[in-house]
């Protein structure tokens, strides 16, 4: 039974730490975008 | 990163219109659209590993890490090619147009995460199943390999130097080092190895695997492509911002020294 | 083209021997290297014996650093421009003059190297094997000029290239040093290689320095061309 649980530990920890650092880049490149979104007049930002 | 003082854009009622301007972040409907569309296929994913499919007789429970670990190596796999083509075209085409190396740039930086977490997953796993967390085996050598050699590659971005100093240098890296992942892949094949053979990219199409978890593996490759994109998107717009900056930084910086010559050449009295 | 890489590497060569870099430097730091190897791994001659040929590759590698660092340092990017005057400005040329330049400079220290580990930890070395051992010592010698001076250039004249060096060329080579290392021993008969194992090991070597001595004359242009 326990042996059931240390593996569960390291499933669920593997993924956390994937979802963690995917989300982290996302909040992180979100953020950036948005501080620098201000500095740029729009007509210069390719995509808008 | 040079950022401009924000009070330069907008100190009476006539500048309020040039911050409304620019207000505009990197997301746009596509990125928005891509973004629900990856949050969902995780969402699939996560249903995958933690309901559909059941412990394999072998592995365990442990197989449910193929549903994030195969998809990892795949984007990894993805960018570096993407970075590849991308140095490539920015190379070999006679505009030299900055937004390649920009996509070659963004396009590694996601790569090295991504081998990163394979890394890390994987050598979870083999706590699981081997009972070691590394072995220097052909896959894993070769795949710390890769890693250590894309780092190197963004480390060649960050000399000082222009835009296109960049681009070249990082270029040539990028295309050499986009011939370590056909070693990697191949590399359980050279050297008879304990990873396991190639699953899915297996090129004799013999594929080993249940049909639950194959297609979980799938919807875990299809999640993360959604993600690579998503995330290649904006961080390209990041870096053309960035860019963008630098130059005003460096704009200024000439302006300013040009003023400063202006006013130091006139005489001034006050110390006499 | 040939013949003019073979000037470049000629002033190269006849720089080298006025300034002595190479015996008064780069030498000693292998022979340096190598000694301190032996009080790491506890001097255990079994031990030695059987990573030997991994050693000799290992000081090989770092000094290789020291060269390329050292060469670059000394011309700087007008050392390279001159290069490209001699070579009448094509790039490849001095790329390759430079490779080989930097190549022939390394067989004296590989060399002895070798001949060191071989002397003290191995007994004898069949016919074959020597003949081997310097095919190895050839084509890894070559694949390493040519990953050293392509990113040497990369990498001249701009701040931070003394960390940025090691940190690009050394995962570039490890192919090398794998395939040097196989080749060796297989060469000397330690551990459980085999003399045809040796043999596709150099092909290996031979097949890594080709596309990186091609590759690296294509791309040298673009990059020193600042």
């Amino acid at each position: 039974m326990l042996a059931l649980f240390e593996d569960a530990g390291y499933i669920v920890g593997s993924y956390v730490i994937t979802f963690a650092a995917i989300g982290g880049l996302a909040w992180r490149l979100i953020s950036s975008g948005r501080k620098l979104g201000k500095q740029i007049p729009d007509d210069d930002k390719y995509w808008t | 990163m040079t950022t401009l003082d924000p009070a330069d854009t907008s100190s009476n009622d006539a500048g309020d219109d040039l911050v409304a301007e620019a207000r505009r972040t990197p997301a746009t409907k596509a990125t928005r659209t891509i973004g629900i569309l990856t949050a969902v296929a995780m969402a699939f994913t996560l249903l995958w590993a933690f309901v559909f499919t059941g412990p394999d007789v072998n592995q365990g429970e442990s197989v449910r890490l193929m549903l994030i670990h195969l998809p990892t190596i795949w984007v990894a796999y993805l960018s570096f090619t993407v970075t590849a083509l991308a140095s490539g075209t920015y190379l070999f085409t006679k505009k030299h147009s900055l937004g390649w190396d920009r996509l070659a740039g963004a396009s590694a930086e996601v790569g090295v995460i991504f081998v990163g977490l394979t890394l890390i997953v994987g050598a979870l796993w083999g706590r699981l199943t081997w009972g070691v967390f590394w072995q220097w085996d052909a896959r894993l050598t070769t795949t710390a390999l890769l890693f250590v050699t894309y780092i190197g590659y963004l480390a060649v971005r960050r000399l000082d130097g222009s835009h296109h100093q960049r681009a070249k240098r990082s270029g040539v890296i990028g295309l050499i080092a986009v011939l370590l992942i056909p070693l990697v892949h191949w590399s359980v094949r050279i050297w008879r190895s304990l990873h396991q053979e190639a699953t899915i990219l297996d090129t004799d199409l013999d594929a080993d695997i249940d049909g639950i978890l194959l297609t979980g593996v799938l919807v875990g490759v299809i999640a993360f492509s959604l993600l690579y994109v998503w995330l290649v998107l904006h961080r390209t717009r990041v870096m053309a911002m960035e860019d963008l900056l630098d130059d005003r930084g460096l704009d200024l910086a000439l302006a300013e020294r040009r003023a400063e010559a202006g006013t130091a050449a006139r005489p001034t009295g006050e110390d006499a | 083209m040939l013949r003019t890489a073979w000037l470049i590497a000629r002033k190269d060569l006849r720089g080298e021997v006025r300034s002595r870099g190479v015996t008064n430097q780069v030498l000693p730091f292998a022979g340096v290297t190598m000694i301190i190897f032996g009080f790491a791994l506890d001097a255990n001659t079994d031990v030695l014996e059987l990573v030997a040929p991994g050693l000799v590759w290992l000081a090989t590698m770092f000094s290789l650093l020291l060269l390329v660092q050292r060469t670059f340092d000394v011309e700087s990017a007008d050392g390279a421009l001159d290069a490209m005057r001699v070579a009448g400005g094509d790039a490849r040329a001095s790329f390759l003059g430079m490779a080989i330049g930097r190549a022939v400079q390394r067989f004296v220290p590989e060399s002895l190297l070798l001949l060191a580990a071989v002397v003290l930890y191995a007994e004898t070395i069949p016919l074959d094997g020597a003949v081997l051992l310097v095919t190895t010592l050839i084509s890894a010698t070559c694949g390493l000029t040519a990953v050293g001076t392509l990113y040497g250039g990369l990498a001249a004249g701009s701040k931070g290239r003394e960390t940025l060096l090691p940190l690009l060329t050394l995962p570039a080579v490890a192919p090398v040093l794998i395939g040097a290392t196989r080749a060796v021993e297989s060469a000397l008969g330690t551990g459980t290689a085999t003399s045809s194992d040796g043999w596709q090991w150099v092909g290996l070597l031979t097949v890594f320095a080709v596309a990186f001595g091609v590759g690296g004359a294509l791309a040298f242009g673009p990059l020193i061309d600042e």
